[in-house]
């Protein structure tokens, strides 16, 4: 098997490419209506501020550490809008956008990152967008067993696109070399789960290059697990959006699971702890910074007839968007103390609660201390 | 009453197809459990009985299998997972410790993780190396596991139902020594809760503690002593995570003395948990020092060495004539 060109629908131009390939998926997006494509816009660019505003949260104190998603936003907001409301989504800890998507309040993001949780948001109520895994690739295994359970429940493959069910998880180029998503794709292939393999390949692993994690690209290895694979261009949101769709739309449909790579970079920092003019070079990151997911994508709604009032008016939201951040992580309260033993199991348990009831004595002998 | 005879791995089979019966979320999943039952027999006829779809033959991989289950349960099902053997979790550990023991908590309470990690562990089977290890203390670390650990098969039957019905994680440790020893299973109902511990023999003396199939050699240890004039009260752990320490400081403050014994090393092991805390809230009821009998701070040794590893009786009463000693 040789290497294809990846598929893009919308060059860094902001002209979509039709060709023989390209046809099917541009049916896809000629489906959807002018409110979504702008929603894409508006989702892509208020998640932008969004990361800038947490970033300097993370600077000046008020979060302990920030993880930018700047550069993907493509890769997962088109991504993001083709899951079906029933369908279940995993991510890793960079999906900012698409938790947005599915209706967390990304403030909850905050707060994880702030130390004010671990968790954040209830996916059940969420959208079941699933919690953030900081594990690399464990929530690989958590969706595929999901992925299991849809099946054995007859919840696949009934041929009814609106009542079917399927899952997508979210991982990277670094997580491809853990056991964890190896053994997803095996269980995946062997139980013929419905589900999408999501992988965002914005190479680099913190500082090592995807080189290292791989020296065949990364979508040629679902065919030897067995799942049908493509590679797209992850800054084309379009293409993200498209191949996310009609490949979840197989798996649900009872094909099995598949594998999409989205090839994307990360513009920014790992985390706010990382440093990357250590170890990549300018070169690279003005390459792929000419191929901005948002710059094309406006260029296209432009080519389409959307005028200086709508991208103003994004603008003014995504400042706004910021702005109710700042002002509610400056609000966020620290979690009382007590809580740390509260979840710890389901059914009652002796020692966190004899624990619990120490800790509340010790802090009232202390004379009225920390509440 | 509904009393049988069965070995403790017909026992433990009969508990599992009564909680499939009972539940239909309730599925089975592990390397080789299907057609043949698992190495050692413990799934027997269950595939042929409820399907391919409740027992599953897995691809062979424990964080595969653990973390699967996990994705399962997120789904409403309730897994027992099968780990084949003690030596062969480690692969699985960072599921279970890492996501499995910590999913709830993450969740704040929003999400029950249901699942059931069956390990067969320990020694006396002369079986080569990574086959004949006690695990235990590696998850009893880990907050948000529950560990509990039969030695009979009556036990077996009910422990696995209620491990089956806790909304949290349990980690259940089969005695493999004691597969094929027979003993009364009650189906009529369960003596106690699934973190329970129980005194199996009173005595007044010196009690000692153990579980799984340590208990067996406590109890022969006893009988020994008995007949040297030394009366030792016997409790078995059941639980070792929560222990269960009414009964455990009730027979202290009775004896005055406590041998721990447990075929997995001492260091930072249950037996020193326990040795702690007892010695924490029962110290003006010890005439000695709580004494612990274990396997050596040593690899588990090949199979020739194993009875020189493993706590026997002998040792079992030299700790206990230590005891007397004080």
């Amino acid at each position: 098997m040789t290497a294809a060109e990846p598929l893009q629908l919308l060059g860094p131009d902001g002209v979509l490419r039709r060709t023989a390939q390209t046809e099917e998926y541009l049916q896809l997006v000629d489906a959807l209506d002018d409110g979504l494509l702008r929603r894409f816009y508006r989702d892509m660019v208020v998640i932008r501020r969004f990361d800038v505003e947490a970033a300097n949260l993370q600077r000046q104190g008020q979060l302990g550490l920030w993880i930018p998603s700047m550069g993907q936003e493509a890769a997962q907001v088109g991504s993001g809008h083709a899951a079906r409301p029933r369908d279940h989504v995993f991510p890793a800890y960079r999906e900012h956008s698409i938790a947005m998507i599915r209706g967390v309040d990304v403030l909850d993001v905050v707060r994880l990152l702030r130390g004010v949780t671990h968790g954040g948001w209830d996916p059940a109520e969420h959208a079941n967008f699933h919690l953030y895994t900081l594990v690399i690739g464990s929530q690989s295994l958590h969706a595929t067993g999901y992925a299991m359970g849809i099946a054995l429940d007859g919840a696949s493959g009934t041929g009814d696109t609106e009542r079917d069910e399927a899952v997508i998880v979210y991982f990277g180029d670094g997580a491809t070399s853990q056991g964890d998503v190896n053994e997803a794709f095996v269980f995946a292939a062997s139980y013929r789960t419905p589900q999408v393999f999501f992988l965002q390949n914005n190479h680099w692993a913190i500082s090592v290059p995807v080189s290292v994690q791989s020296r065949t690209p990364l979508y040629l290895r679902g065919p030897g697990f067995g799942i049908p694979s493509i590679q797209i261009d992850g800054n084309d949101v379009l293409a993200s959006y498209a191949a996310t769709r009609a490949n979840l739309d197989a798996a649900r449909g009872g094909s099995g699971p598949r594998l999409i790579e989205a090839l994307t970079y990360r513009i920014g920092a790992h985390t706010s702890s990382d440093d990357p003019s250590k170890y990549r070079d300018d070169a690279e990151l003005d390459a792929w910074t000419a191929k901005d997911p948002i710059d094309r994508y406006a260029r296209w709604l432009r080519s389409r007839g959307e005028g200086d009032a709508f991208f103003s008016e994004v603008a003014a939201e995504a400042e706004d968007f910021a702005a109710d951040i700042r002002a509610r992580t400056l609000a966020l309260e620290d979690p009382p103390a007590d809580v740390m033993f509260d979840h710890v199991y389901s059914d009652p348990h002796p020692v966190t609660e004899a624990q619990k009831r120490w800790l509340a004595g010790y802090e009232a002998s202390l004379g009225g201390g920390q509440s | 009453m509904t009393i049988d005879e069965l070995p403790l791995a017909k026992a433990l089979n009969a508990g599992l197809r009564q909680a499939m019966l009972d539940d239909p979320r309730v599925l089975l999943m592990g390397e080789d459990i299907g057609p043949l039952g698992g190495v050692f027999r413990v799934t027997e006829g269950l595939q042929a009985e409820f399907g391919a779809r409740r027992v599953l033959d897995t691809p062979l991989a424990e964080s595969g299998i653990v973390g699967t289950a996990i994705g399962l349960a997120m789904r409403g099902f309730r897994p027992v997972c099968e780990i084949q053997f003690d030596g062969f979790i480690f692969p699985g550990f960072d599921q279970i410790t890492s996501q499995l023991a910590k999913l709830t908590n993450r969740h704040e309470g929003a999400l029950s993780m249901p699942v059931v990690i069956r390990v067969p562990y320990g020694g006396h089977i002369g079986a080569v190396e990574h086959h004949q290890e006690s695990p235990e203390a590696y998850f009893a670390h880990t907050a948000g596991l529950r560990l509990v650990s039969p030695s009979t098969p009556g036990d077996a039957y009910w422990m696995i139902q209620e491990a089956i019905s806790s909304n949290d994680p349990v980690m259940f440790f089969e005695p493999k020594s004691r597969y094929w020893h027979k003993g009364p299973v009650d189906r009529s109902g369960s003596a106690l809760p699934l973190h329970a511990s129980r005194v199996v023999r009173e005595g007044t003396e010196v009690t000692l503690l153990g579980h799984g199939a340590m208990v067996n050699v406590l109890m022969q240890a006893a009988q020994i002593a008995a007949a040297e004039g030394t009366s030792v009260e016997v409790i078995d752990l059941r639980s070792l995570s929560p222990i269960d320490y009414e009964p455990i400081l009730g027979s202290v403050q009775k004896t005055g003395r406590l041998v721990v014994a447990s075929e997995a090393p001492g260091f930072v092991s249950v037996s020193s948990e326990i040795a702690a805390t007892v010695a924490e809230r029962a110290f003006y009821s010890l005439e000695a020092p709580v004494l612990r009998v274990t396997g050596f701070d040593a690899p588990f040794p090949p199979a020739k060495l194993e009875t020189v590893y493993l706590p026997d009786a002998d040792r079992v009463l030299e700790a206990v004539d230590r005891a007397l000693a004080y």
